[in-house]
């Protein structure tokens, strides 16, 4: 047997919508296998990962929740992937960002008016973006691998957001756990209804996401992304600037990843500890591949995403099934995205026999 | 001079991984493909090797096992890129992503299991050797393969017809593909070649440096192999300064904790990280030397047009 692609004359537009369907699908059909490889019921299993959680209120709140910083944070990877820059290092900047919006209600607990909670946004935004442009100014300027450079420095701030959490901001009255003293009221992300936890997170991931797919499809900068992310040389051509645009998109995903991380902070957990680094970061490369880099799409896709962690809790619970198995779907999910990307640009013919007997098939054909 | 010794030998512990790790890597670049997936191949070869060990008791089958499975987990990177094309850069993620994923599920049940530990060899005479005896001659296996590895790549890679014809693949795979040359049947061979070395070097992890299961336990190790292979600039011989450069760096961070400095302990943790992109801006900065030695088609998918 033998799989060989045939180029597609022209990218099929049907299968670029459906494709990331055909790839959630595929990717139940193998969690199904794996369900019941460990002795559970496939059809529980799938239900309680991709069903319960949506018709559950809690849960629907819980998805929210989760899906606001992996939307937050994919919109800004898929500008950086789209133009063809490799930033691994969201993690990173995600931290960072919750940090640095974190200082004002850590270092002037007491202050308490409307202008904390805007400040502490901006900052969490230019914490990230700077952190961020640490890679992106060491490819622009070095030529340094920037996949390997923006990694390390997931590592780095892991470490740094641990000591701060252990130490100089550790709350003293906080029975020795790690983490800063709970926000007042003005630094905190308001819930977007009294009862619910999901926050106006949700709200700005949207505009961002609107605000991303405005520029990447109708203004000048979309088109240099798009134009320098196919072809350096090209872009060079028509006079945009390979350098600056490794800058600017690092510096605005790691914008976004760091406003994830202080809408989390400041949204979700009231204070900074040592938990903040879930790996939304990773799972936002998912959601942005899923999404086929678009920011609307990268809406539904951040959904799906956090239903796999919602699912996996609820799984764990009702099905003892180990937590980890979130994360291998998740894996499965990638790896399945891009496989069925290829099917946009190729048609995959699958021959019995030799390579010469399907060589003989294509003359036929041909002929 | 006793404590210098033990010294040195933690350090060949702390660099014996990376050195597998980016033998195996270095092997791949140069046929071409960049496999992001070292890390994830390289947990999936440490919880087997633990498992293995654990359940049979002896440590060697633990390793083979881990040489075994972590290679047949890198098959899913080749079929995806070779076969269907794939983007490299994002499959090797995924590969990471779903080993970091599997591995924790199967180790779940090994946390703080006690551990089976491969035993340095002991050569009779020569290990009682004062000063040297123990650094060179009573070492575990896999530290003295991972010095034949590094030999035996280099020899592949620059001796031999084989090694001439990966490299040639790795720099033109058009020109390659023109001269008869099996580009995809040589990457795939490459790909595994590469996750049998994650393989291994996950096993030592797990069966000598700390002979535990501790989920994450590769923190990172797969990507500093991946920058060690562009800091050796893709040339295997190079690989053992970084290598043990690194497991210095590493050691080193220890030793000054247990000084008693007043340097916080994630400061210290963060070095090995540091020092990594310290050291890649630094070679990025010598143009020559990594223009010559880049496999030209690295990273690029090929599809042979007949």
């Amino acid at each position: 047997m033998k799989v060989q692609l045939i180029k597609r004359s022209q990218p099929s537009n049907w299968l670029a919508l459906t494709s990331p369907l055909l790839a959630l699908a595929l990717t139940m059909v193998a969690g199904a296998i794996m369900f019941a490889l460990l002795g559970k019921n496939p059809a529980t299993g799938l239900y309680t990962y991709f069903i319960q959680p949506l018709l559950d209120p809690w849960s629907r709140d819980q998805i929210l929740v989760k899906a606001t910083p992996l939307i937050l944070i994919a919109i800004g990877l898929a500008i950086c992937f789209r133009s063809g820059n490799w930033n691994i290092g969201a993690e990173g900047q995600y931290l960072i960002g919750g940090m640095v919006g974190a200082t004002i209600p850590v270092l002037f607990n007491t202050w308490d008016s409307p202008m904390v909670l805007p400040l502490m946004l901006v900052m969490g935004i230019a914490g990230g973006a700077l952190y961020g442009a640490i890679p992106g100014f060491l490819k622009a300027k070095f030529n340094t691998n920037e996949i390997l450079t923006s990694l390390m420095l997931v590592y780095v701030a892991q470490q740094f957001v641990d000591w701060l959490v252990r130490g100089p901001w550790r709350d003293p009255d906080g029975f020795g756990f790690p983490g800063t003293k709970s926000f007042n009221e003005s630094a905190v992300l308001p819930a977007l209804f009294s009862t619910w936890d999901a926050h106006y997170g949700a709200v700005l991931a949207v505009i961002a996401a609107i605000i991303a797919w405005f520029v990447l499809s109708k203004t000048l900068k979309g088109f240099e992304v798009s134009v320098l992310g196919q072809s350096e040389r090209a872009g060079r051509f028509a006079g945009f600037r390979p350098a600056a645009m490794t800058i600017f998109a690092f510096c605005v995903s790691g914008g976004l990843a760091g406003l994830a991380g202080i809408a989390e902070v400041s949204g979700s957990v009231e204070k900074l500890d040592d938990k903040l680094s879930l790996g939304y970061g990773f799972s936002a490369i998912i959601v942005a591949f899923l999404g086929r880099l678009n920011p609307l799409g990268i809406i539904a896709a951040g959904i799906v995403l956090a239903l796999t962690y919602i699912g996996g809790e609820a799984a764990q619970i009702s099905m003892g099934l180990s937590d980890r198995a979130a994360r291998v779907f998740q894996g499965l999910l990638l790896f399945f995205v891009l496989a069925c990307d290829t099917l946009i640009h190729y048609r995959i013919q699958v021959t019995a026999g030799s390579a010469s007997a399907a060589r003989a098939a294509r003359a036929e054909g041909a002929g | 001079m006793e404590v210098w010794i033990s010294i040195l030998i933690s350090v060949c512990a702390a660099a014996t991984p990376l050195l597998i790790a980016a033998t195996g890597e270095l092997v791949v670049e140069r046929s071409g493909v960049l496999n992001l997936g070292v890390e994830g191949m390289m947990i999936i070869g440490a919880v087997t090797a633990f498992s293995t060990a654990q359940v049979t008791g002896n440590p060697y089958l633990g390793a083979l096992a881990a040489i075994v499975v972590a290679s047949a987990f890198s098959l899913i990177f080749a079929f995806m890129t070779l076969t269907l094309v794939t983007n490299q850069v994002a499959t090797g993620l995924a590969l990471t992503i779903l080993g970091l994923g599997l591995s924790g599920m199967i180790g779940q049940g090994f946390v703080g299991a006690p551990g089976v530990k491969m035993e340095a060899l002991s050569i009779p005479l020569l290990s009682d050797l004062p000063v040297v005896g123990s650094l060179l001659f009573g070492q575990d296996l896999i530290f003295y393969a991972s010095w034949a590895l590094v030999f035996g790549v280099w020899w592949f890679l620059f001796k031999t017809k084989s090694g001439l014809k990966l490299r040639s693949v790795g720099d033109n795979h058009a020109s390659a593909h023109a001269l008869g040359l099996n580009v995809i049947g040589i990457r795939y061979c490459a790909v595994l070649f590469g996750g049998a070395c994650a393989g291994l070097a996950g096993a030592h992890l797990s069966l000598v440096y700390v002979p535990q299961w501790v989920e994450g336990m590769t923190a990172g190790r797969g990507w500093i192999a991946l920058a060690l292979v562009v800091f050796a600039s893709w040339r295997p011989g190079r690989l053992l300064i970084g290598a043990y450069l690194f497991g210095a760096v590493t050691i080193g961070q220890f030793h000054v904790q247990a000084q008693g400095l007043q340097i916080p302990a994630q400061f210290l943790a963060s070095l090995p990280y540091l020092a990594t992109i310290i050291v890649l801006v630094l070679i990025a900065r010598n143009r020559r030397l990594t223009m010559i030695n880049t496999p030209a088609s690295l990273g690029k998918s090929f599809v042979p047009d007949r």
